[in-house]
């Protein structure tokens, strides 16, 4: 099948970027969505052009590295897909698809399509992880947890850190992927101790970092690639008011 | 020729550990706060280091090429860890999980250090789980376990199919917790593309910034190389796209022996390759055999569909071959029999490079819903994948690279061959023989990390409390440093037509056809002859888009593919030079009456390991005989 | 962020907001149930309601916080507004086509009618009360708000305006009730779907409630 491409170039983060053409033919419909941009930049180094910069790893939808907003929805038109999950049957011959990297303030472009999300790693160092060294564990079988929360837990985990939920966000707040992580380890014992100075640590983090307030809109969940629950900012917003309140 | 040391303590198997550790030298708070360590790679491997070393108060620096440490390719480890905690009263030790390594590694592994890492397996988990990695949990509230491919006890532990994600997430937030503090600092985007030595002490590394292409000079007292495994050297793999061998492979040239480079796993149950331009091959995981039966049409050449072939016309060829095993024989036995018939001429699909996983008896026995619960995300990343659904027709699978068993040749302590050098994980070979047993890689990561690293390096490390600060204006950094841009202009200079990616393609295509599943003697001397005369064409016809100065994907590319090159060449050099086969390595000159791998204890019970002797020259191979003190070596037979 | 000197984080915003909001909701809903004592057919019964409001001292010490809570509302909501503005300087080619329900979307659209209305509210019968107005020629008091609002809503163009912003009104209150139980943490995968099932039944009824005195005195008095 033949697709046109729109696709945003940046040269970096200092200059302006701008949307370019592609007509692409031959796009068989078995291929993935990097992989069709593979192609579009075999093309494009063959004709002695420079080729489109964009994040990728795995490709099996875990390591988070991929994220494009394509046609309007960050990793496009599936639910609980990602990028690279993406194949080209899902589109028709003849489409026009537009292709941005994410939008925001706290994501700035490095080259075309790819941005920095080191904001993420910055907010899980101020307080997301469990102050516990190696060799002071206890054997695991002394913590019980109860399937159901265990599964919880799990089910806040499963983030791969992607930033579609500060994408698909009409104020680019980061509340799904902080409130996973915080949600996470308060569910857990291993975690409930430090719980209070977790949430207002990793809130001050996330605010300083120029992310937008959340407003219960609610697109996060509807993108998150993993189906996160906006169940868990509930959570967090518990969490924040407890120990912003009861517990200073 | 060198002697390999590898430093194996003497005593009782179940004791050189813990006797070894009592006698390691150890470094004082005040001297810790002194001494730099980098650490390459932030997997499970190198991020439980990084974070564990920290904690000891040492100063690390940590380097990867992704933008974060989360998206190292342990996040993409699926079925579980392993450990000898016993819990399901199933008879398990540390000793049994050990045997089950070392078998399952077809003895080619060294004793002593697959003995540790099913010791340390035990506190991986309790540490694990202190961290908050949600493991799967029985309704009492204790861990869950399950059974794994190869073994007749339930020991591996899972967080669904995303236990390599939720270790790695694990471990990434001790580090976080070291940046935090400030004993580690993190650079990602940072491609190492040369390690430093200076009076033969491994003192830094240069690595080129993925997002200024400026090269950096970074020094320290040691540098840990956990930089995983080189399967993306089929190009087709399961692995991340991004995963290489360069760094290893500086090390290499820098005078780090690699050994067994040629014992590569192939996974049998990945999505098989669909179209041409397909640049990533997906894993299935290796439970769907619990449940899936595997078969080809009787007739060669069957173009019908798989509903419409009668149950008579079918060769369910594993259930045919190994009665006792059926469809769960080991991984390298079912890889090897799904190209045996692909080979034949009876492979399905429109390439015939591909067999049918079928859930169809499964389904009818124990109903829709009970497949559900235990495969649902694999039957949707499946129909994501290839439009077809699982649960109404059979799935395609083929075998695809894996698991590198080979890496850097390491001492009892994880040291190179250079003093200060060590590698831990997947870089290194010492704990996975000719195979590896499903479930140990992420123990191997976080046990070396965590628990065996950090106590080993001090015994070097207690050696150098006088050496001040690495000076990165060393002549041996500058040298270092103009040999690496030397590298980069002569790529960029080639200006030919051709993309890295498609002689990255080339190369990996040789590789698996004449070093892959099946290796022979005439085979590997041709894909040596093919690989030279396409390196050759690399280095005249390769395009290069951009600059050297700026975020440029491809010339990261080429700088791989070089690689490549050489490794895949040594990989050769390696099969051509085991004239037996074993594990993952099969020469078709060494195999029993019945097609299987036939083992030569006599005169292969040893480590290869290759050393550098310049560009160009035939590579030296050491060995370090494997002596088994423990077990008696026996043939496996799964018939 | 700061606001009169305080550093607020955005979760304290959200709580502000959405605390002033519910406190707003309550409100309506004694406004509204005092509204439809005008419908009763003995006008007395509204009298006396609006005696009641207009003496109880309480009544009185609420009127501030009312006051209260409508500046906070809607000025940390423009604050939040323009600063997640900011939070992406450059816009999507492609407009979104997430979850991001239209009410929640258009909140703060809504939101500047809703005030638009509420100043025209206060021309119409606070400032009429407080004397800045001069009082209709069939009303007998500064408080006789019943013959206020015959005078006016026997206006078509006046009682349009009133169900259209009652209109909005509702779209307002369809996300806010429903995002003030979200922002508290009262969020149940169980009990959730029951709150927005509320949400919804009590915007509805806040909007057709409203409307039905407009419709009253323009069809049927």
């Amino acid at each position: 099948m033949d697709i046109t491409l729109k696709i945003w170039r940046q040269k970096n983060t200092a200059i302006k970027g701008k949307f370019e053409n592609y007509t692409l033919k031959g796009v068989s419909p078995e291929m993935s969505f990097l992989e069709m941009l593979d192609y579009l930049n075999k093309t494009l180094i063959e004709a002695g052009k420079e080729p489109v910069v964009f994040e990728h790893d795995c490709r099996e939808g875990i390591c988070g590295a991929c994220g494009l907003y394509i046609n309007g929805r960050p990793h496009g038109p599936l639910t609980h897909t990602t990028t690279c999950e993406l194949h080209m049957r899902e589109f028709k011959d003849g489409d026009t698809i537009v292709v941005e990297p994410w939008r925001s303030k706290a994501f700035p472009i490095i080259k075309d399509l790819s941005v920095d999300r080191s904001a993420f790693d910055k907010i899980l160092i101020a307080g997301g992880f469990i102050n516990i060294d190696t060799g002071a564990a206890a054997e695991a079988n002394s913590i019980l947890i109860s399937k159901t929360l265990a599964d919880k837990a799990f089910d806040a985990a499963v983030c791969i850190g992607c930033g579609a939920c500060v994408a698909a966000c009409q104020n680019s707040s980061a509340m799904l992927f902080v409130a996973a992580k915080v949600a996470q380890y308060a569910m857990l014992p291993q975690g409930k101790v430090e719980a209070n100075e977790r949430v207002l640590k990793m809130v001050d983090s996330m605010d300083d970092l120029g992310f937008g307030f959340c407003s219960n809109t609610y697109a996060c969940e509807f993108d998150c690639p993993k189906g996160i629950s906006v169940e868990f900012i509930a959570q967090m917003n518990r969490e924040f008011l407890w120990a912003k309140t009861c517990k200073k | 020729m060198i002697q390999l040391d590898a430093k194996i303590p003497q005593g009782p198997l179940a004791e050189k550990w813990s006797r070894h550790k009592d006698a390691l030298k150890l470094v004082n708070p005040a001297n810790k706060k002194k001494l730099e360590i980098i650490v390459v790679g932030s997997g499970l491997a190198g991020a439980s280091a990084a974070g564990a070393l920290g904690e000891l108060g040492y100063n690390v620096k940590v380097f990867c090429f992704q933008d974060s440490p989360r998206r190292a390719h342990s996040v993409a480890a699926q079925g579980g860890i392993s450990a000898a905690k016993n819990y399901k009263n199933d008879g398990d030790s540390v000793y049994r999980l050990f045997l089950d390594m070392l078998k399952g590694g077809d003895y080619r592994a060294r004793e002593a250090n697959v003995y540790r890492a099913a010791e340390v397996s035990n506190q991986v988990i309790d540490h694990l789980t202190a961290l908050g990695v949600p493991f799967a949990r029985d309704y009492g509230g204790t861990l869950d376990n399950r059974s794994f491919g190869g073994v007749q006890v339930s020991r591996t532990f899972y967080a669904k199919g995303q236990t390599g994600q939720q270790c790695l997430l694990g471990a990434y937030s001790s580090l976080n917790r070291q940046v935090a503090k400030g004993t580690v600092v993190m650079y990602p985007r940072r491609d190492m593309l040369d390690l430093v030595v200076i009076g033969g002490k491994a003192r830094g590394i240069i690595v080129r910034n993925l997002v200024t292409g400026q090269i950096e000079r970074h020094g320290a007292h040691a540098v840990v190389l956990a930089t995983g495994g080189y399967g993306t050297v089929f190009y087709l793999s399961t692995l991340a796209l991004g995963s290489n061998a360069s760094a290893a492979w500086a090390a290499y040239k820098k005078g780090a022996m690699f050994a067994n480079p040629s014992f590569i796993q192939i996974h049998p149950t990945s999505i098989p390759v669909l179209n041409d331009y397909q640049s990533k091959l997906t894993l299935m995981s290796e439970s769907l055999r619990n449940d899936g039966r595997v078969w080809v049409p009787l007739q060669a050449g069957d173009k019908r569909h798989p509903n419409a072939i009668p149950e008579h016309e079918r060769d369910y060829y594993l259930e045919r071959r190994y009665p006792a095993f059926g469809n769960l024989v080991p991984r390298d036995v079912a890889s090897r029999a799904a190209k045996e018939r692909c080979d034949a001429g009876f492979g399905v699909g429109e390439t015939g490079l591909s067999v049918y996983l079928d859930f169809k008896d499964s389904i009818a026995r124990l109903g829709k819903a009970a497949i559900e619960a235990r495969y649902s995300n694999l039957f949707e990343m499946y129909q994501k994948i290839t439009g077809d659904d699982p649960y109404t027709q059979p799935m395609r699978i083929y075998p695809a690279g894996h698991y590198t068993m080979g890496g850097l040749w390491v001492d009892y302590n994880l040291m190179t061959t250079i003093d200060g050098l060590f590698a831990i994980g997947e870089s290194n070979f010492s704990d996975h023989g000719a195979n590896r047993l499903g479930a140990s890689s992420l123990l191997q990561c976080a046990g070396d990390g965590y628990f065996i690293l950090p106590n080993t390096i001090s015994d070097y490390l207690a050696g150098e409390i006088r050496t001040p600060k690495t000076n990165v204006a060393a002549p041996e950094f500058e040298k270092s440093q103009i040999e690496t841009q030397q590298r980069i202009e002569r790529l960029m200079n080639i200006k030919g037509s051709k993309t890295a990616s498609s002689f990255h393609k080339r190369l990996g295509k040789i590789l698996w056809d004449h070093c892959g599943m099946v290796r022979s003697q005439e085979g590997l001397k041709k894909g040596m002859a093919l690989l030279d005369e396409l390196q050759n064409e690399f280095y005249s016809d390769l395009a290069l888009p951009g600059s050297a100065t700026e975020v440029n994907q491809e010339l990261e590319k080429a700088l791989r593919v070089a690689d490549f090159f050489e490794v895949g060449k040594l990989m050769i050099e390696d099969a051509l030079e085991r004239n037996e086969s074993c594990g993952a390595h099969f020469r078709e000159e060494y195999q029993t009456a019945t097609g299987e791998a036939q083992r030569n204890d006599r005169d292969y019970a040893f480590v290869a390991a290759w050393q550098f002797t310049g560009s160009g020259q035939k590579p030296v191979m050491h060995k370090e005989p494997l002596v088994f003190e423990s077990v008696e070596l026996k043939e496996r037979s799964y018939a | 962020m700061k606001f009169i000197g305080i550093k607020l984080s955005s979760l304290s915003h959200k709580y502000i907001v959405a605390l002033a909001g519910a406190f707003l909701m309550m409100f309506l809903v004694v406004h509204l149930s005092t509204n439809l004592l005008m419908l009763t057919g003995d006008r007395a019964d509204f009298d006396k309601a609006v005696e009641f409001l207009l003496t109880n001292p309480f009544i009185k010490v609420m009127e501030y916080v009312l006051f209260a809570g409508f500046i906070i509302h809607i000025l940390l909501g423009v604050i939040v507004w323009f600063r997640n503005r900011k939070a992406r300087p450059v816009g999507y080619l492609v407009a979104q086509s997430s979850g991001t329900s239209p009410f929640s979307k258009f909140m703060m659209h809504t939101g500047i009618i809703i005030f638009l209305f509420l100043l025209m509210h206060f021309y119409h019968f606070f400032f009429v009360k407080i004397g800045l107005v001069p009082l209709p020629p069939n009303a007998l008091s500064e408080s006789d708000f019943y013959s206020m609002s015959v005078y006016l809503f026997q206006q078509p163009a006046v009682s349009i305006a009133y169900i259209v912003s009652f209109i909005f009104l509702s779209f307002h209150l369809f996300h806010g009730f429903q995002s003030a139980f979200q922002t508290f943490g009262l969020h149940h995968s169980k009990y959730s779907p029951w709150v927005r099932i509320a949400g919804a039944i009590y915007a509805i009824a806040i909007g057709i409630g409203f409307s039905v005195i407009p419709i009253y005195f323009l069809f049927f008095y």
